[in-house]
């Protein structure tokens, strides 16, 4: 007895799932895109180097939070020497002020969810 | 010293992919040539490996019996344990693909002093077992996030549940956590049983310390050293839309953990691994118990050479006569 | 040290260390202790079956007289059985050496030794099948776990091959189901291809190729012994029984191994069947030809096993029976229940057993057509159809012992069960994690059970007894009742070593003794001649 019939149909099941994301990809056309970010048009320097930025923010934003929140503190010296209050709001914001079209697009490309806005209020359109 | 080869052999994966990509600006090669190799090999080779044992038939029925067998139809049987149905078997099967039915029998013998045996319960390795293969899969599924965009919903979900107590940021998700708990137990019940130590293999050694790196470079990158997200999905969309692209800055943190991947992955059906693909065809767990009820087909049913009655009848045709017992030629 | 007295003492054999040895086990090491190994199978005995290269040779011998070829003839014979097996080729490939089995193997608690655990004991054949059969082990070797095949691992698979009773307890075990008795059984069928079998398989085998039975016992011996017992059931109980023999037109044919019918304590359970068959008057008959149901085939080799086989299906189509009904037997029912339909059947020429006393059609042998003696017994005492007098057995205090195949080839559990608790006042279950599909061997199964492998079966048979000793200290069990040939000539002698004061009986034997027969005289003497309770100052008399 072979069971030809149950083995071959268990290999396609088992190709079919592990290539599912090709197929996926291939049927929707989806390609290697970045997602297409708005950028604040005046401000051309960030509170840190954009690569740093990139990859690590929320280790900056959490650091600030705790900072602020624990210590009371508010002075941010960015490696460029600027100085910049340590707020959501009133920094990160004042410049990205467009969440849908700054944060959210990143965010929502790599499937992650902040709880930032659990407390802050989500910025309103062109403030 | 097969441990050490093993430990030697996961320290150069990680220090080729290192140097290729930090100083030898092998980026395509490592973020996309080894990877679509490694995809490869792991799909022909699973499927030439599941090929190769379906080519050998089954030739007998051979389950192994764990339960009362459907006899008599006032005698309860064991419908998972002891099926005799298609569905019991597809019942079986789950139990031991989904929780391990088997393993969580393990008990441990202990010989006592005055030579009394005794057998506790030994739940660890099934323990360690389950919760390593269930956080693999957890994890794989969620970096399905890299691999589609939009991003599928159940990942979504998968992220919450495993990250729900919301610990620091980015959320540590327990999974992390468990595989690295699970592998370790794994690793180390190898080396402090004298027993496990005397059995295992450089193949036994290997993939655990393999999987513990793609584990721990996983956590490290995700916790610790952290990288262009975007970038990363952009690399793996791009392998998985077949039009692959290499965006810049990727830290080699992240090419050491895709190579070990790679690794893994052209590893996989070349190794004692291929067990993910032979549990189904395990015939001592796959075949229902009704070998009576239905005939079992052997294709090759070797003949032999029997001793026929005819043959019995003439050596012993006098004897029989003489016991009066029936002849068919007198 | 080496055991210098004839017999071990149970303080010796229980001092077991289970410390793995520093030595590798790829290196190739093996020691034939007296007392631990069989001896070779008789040139004769090999002969009359047409086995290849007959030769006189011993295992305690250097040169055993391979013929020149024998790695390649080996090797040939492993690619063939890939082929042939799934089982081998996926039991080869996906074992991950968790080491769940070790600790399950009658044979590694009774011993200590590293290569009885049933993971090891099938890498000395998986080593191999890395070297020759898998890319891996061609190109690393060692590295991948690869081993060369030489004389030395050759003699190594002898001996460890040849301590597994193929009992499939690890498989229960096994996370993959992986049955060290399916590699054991190809094992041992590679080493009979050059000739390498011991003696205490193969002469059984050719006895019963040859007369129908292992013992050898020619048609008219088999005929007496059957009068015989009828001439004891009437001794014992007043009434008359007429079995017959290779009887055209009966309704049954009946087979019970060989022992049955000489066996002692066998040999009780026999009277017991003769006395059941007579009380419902089932018409039935043996078969002289086919004097054998137990199989020493399956210990050798597949074709063996259907060599012996034959007989079943070739008597019963020749007597024009309906249908087969067989007795206690654990190999045996191994043989009956998994093999014997594909081997040897179809049945067509059979009916779907049902029973003529209480119309019970036996689905679940709707193909093979051939049921188990007990249920056939527990569906007559479940409709109530027997009169028994369980106080007969009150003189044992009795547990059970699931007998490993139908235990684990099969899930005959719960019939035995229901008959005991009919027949008998006094019974109790040995711990749960040695009775039923977690039974242990008895250590002397699948052609061990030899004088010369004493040492080797006592060991094997020490976590049974353990759990024997159990029910008899905290319980006062006195009777271990077991429904297999080679339980009941093994398990007397293990429990005179580990357990004494525990004797040794067969499930039918005390159906016999409690079955109140129509007509039957005042039993005074249980089936073995021994006071049934109350009885025992008349006796003195």
């Amino acid at each position: 007895m072979y069971d030809a019939g149950k083995i071959i149909t268990g290999l396609i099941l088992f190709l079919v799932l592990f290539t599912a994301p090709i197929w996926v990809n291939l049927a929707s056309g989806t390609s290697a895109k970045r997602p297409d970010i708005k950028l604040p048009i005046e401000e051309k320097e960030c509170v840190a180097a954009t690569a740093y930025m990139k990859a690590s923010h929320m280790d900056l934003i959490y650091e600030w939070r705790e900072l602020v929140v624990r210590e009371e503190l508010r002075a941010y010296h960015s490696p460029a020497g600027k100085e910049y209050e340590m707020s959501l709001t009133k920094t990160c914001l004042s410049c990205h002020s467009n969440k849908a079209e700054f944060c959210d697009r990143c965010h929502n490309y790599v499937a992650v969810s902040p709880y930032c806005w659990d407390c802050h209020t989500e910025p309103k359109e062109g403030l | 010293m097969k441990i050490l080869y093993s430990l030697l052999a996961v320290s150069i994966s990680i220090a080729f992919a290192w140097v290729g990509t930090a100083s030898g600006g092998l980026h395509y090669l490592f973020g996309v040539v080894f990877p679509a190799v490694a995809v490869f090999l792991f799909l022909f080779g699973i499927v030439y490996r599941v090929v190769r044992w379906a080519r050998s038939p089954v030739p007998f029925h051979i389950t192994t019996t764990c339960g009362q067998q459907k006899s008599l139809d006032w005698i309860k049987s064991s419908p998972l344990d002891n099926p005799s149905s298609t569905l019991g078997v597809i019942g079986r099967m789950a139990l031991e693909v989904f929780f391990f039915r088997s393993l969580f029998r393990n008990t441990k013998m202990e010989l006592k002093n005055g030579g009394k045996l005794v057998y506790g319960s030994a739940k660890y390795l099934w323990l360690a077992g389950l919760v390593f293969h269930w956080s693999f899969l957890i994890i794989v599924l969620r970096h399905f996030r890299f691999f589609l965009e939009p991003t599928p919903v159940f990942v979504g979900v998968l992220q919450n549940l495993d990250g729900f107590f919301q610990v620091g940021v980015p959320v540590l998700f327990m999974s992390d956590i468990l595989i690295l708990g699970a592998l370790s137990f794994l690793f180390f019940r190898r080396i402090v049983t004298p027993q496990l130590r005397y059995i295992s293999l450089i193949s036994d050694y290997f993939p655990l310390l393999l999987i513990i790196a793609i584990a721990a470079t996983g956590v490290l990158m995700r916790y610790f050293l952290k990288t262009d997200l975007v970038a990363v999905k952009q690399l793996m969309l791009g392998l998985f839309s077949v039009s692959p692209i290499v965006p810049e800055a990727i830290s080699p943190l992240f090419y050491i953990h895709l190579f070990l991947v790679s690794v893994l992955l052209a590893y996989f059906p070349a190794s004692k691994l291929v067990h993910m693909a032979g549990i189904f065809l395990s015939p001592t767990r796959n075949l229902s118990n009704n070998s009576r009820m239905k005939r079992h087909i052997n294709p090759w049913n070797a003949p032999v050479k029997v001793h026929t009655y005819e043959e019995w009848e003439d050596e012993f045709r006098e004897l029989i006569k003489g016991a009066g017992i029936p002849l068919e030629k007198e | 040290m080496t055991m210098s007295k004839k017999h071990p003492k149970p303080e010796e054999l229980v001092a077991i260390d289970y410390q793995p040895r520093r030595r590798d086990w790829m290196d190739p090491h093996v020691e034939f202790r007296k007392g631990t190994f069989n001896y070779s199978a008789n040139p004769k005995s090999m002969e009359y079956l047409g086995l290849p290269f007959v030769r006189k040779w011993q295992p305690t011998e250097d040169d055993w007289k391979l013929p020149p070829n024998w790695k390649e003839i080996i090797l040939n014979g492993l690619r063939e059985r890939i082929d042939r097996f799934r089982s081998l080729r996926i039991f080869m490939d996906i074992c991950v050496r968790c080491g769940a089995c070790a600790d399950k193997c009658h044979f590694y608690i009774g011993s200590g030794d590293p290569k009885n655990m049933p993971v090891l004991r099938a890498e000395l054949l998986r080593s191999v099948y890395r070297k020759d059969f898998t890319t891996a082990g061609k190109i690393l070797g060692k590295l991948a776990g690869g081993r060369e095949l030489t004389i030395p691992v050759l003699k190594e698979w002898f001996y460890y091959f040849y301590q597994c009773t193929e009992c499939r307890r690890c498989s229960v075990f096994c996370p993959y189901g992986i049955d060290t008795a399916e590699i054991t059984i190809i094992g041992r069928e590679l080493l009979n291809l050059v000739g390498i079998g011991i003696d205490w398989i193969t002469t059984p085998a050719a006895n019963c190729f040859r007369t129908g039975n292992h013992l050898g016992i020619q048609p008219h011996g088999f005929k007496d012994s059957v009068d015989f017992a009828a001439d004891d059931l009437e001794d014992i109980t007043g009434i008359k029984v007429n079995p017959s023999v290779n009887r055209k037109g009966a309704e049954v044919l009946f087979v019970v191994p060989s022992a049955d019918y000489f066996g002692d304590p066998h040999y009780f359970g026999f009277l017991g069947y003769l006395a059941l068959f007579h009380e419902i008057g089932l018409d039935y008959t043996f078969s002289a030809f086919a004097s054998e149901g137990g199989n020493f085939g399956l210990f050798h080799s597949h074709e063996m096993m259907k060599r012996l086989n034959a007989k079943i299906y070739a008597e019963a189509k020749r007597l024009g029976v309906k249908y087969i009904i067989g007795g206690e037997c654990g190999h045996m029912w191994r043989v009956l229940h998994q093999y014997m339909d594909t081997m040897n059947g179809p049945a067509d020429f059979l009916e779907v057993p049902k029973s003529p006393v209480t119309g019970t059609v036996f689905e679940n042998a709707r193909s093979t057509k051939m049921i188990h003696i007990a249920e056939f017994t527990a569906d007559l005492i479940k409709h109530r159809k027997l009169k028994l007098d369980p106080h007969r057995n009150d003189n044992h205090r009795i547990t059970f012992h699931d007998s490993c195949n139908p235990a684990r080839a099969m899930g005959l559990l719960e019939e035995p069960r229901y008959i005991l608790k009919n027949v008998c006042n006094h019974f109790y279950e040995m711990p749960e994690n040695t009775i039923r599909e977690q039974t242990f061997c008895c250590g002397s199964g699948s052609g061990l059970g030899t004088d010369e492998n004493l040492e080797m079966r006592l060991r094997g048979g020490f976590p049974r007894a353990n759990a024997v000793r159990y029910v008899h200290e905290n319980h006062g069990v006195n009777l271990l009742v077991c429904i297999c040939a080679i339980d009941k000539a093994t398990l007397p002698g293990l429990m005179d070593f580990w357990v004494p004061g525990v004797s040794v009986g067969g499930l039918h034997e005390l159906v016999g003794n409690a079955l109140v027969m129509k007509g039957e005289k005042e039993r005074d003497n249980d089936f073995r001649g021994t006071p049934l309770p109350g009885k025992e100052e008349k006796v003195h008399v």
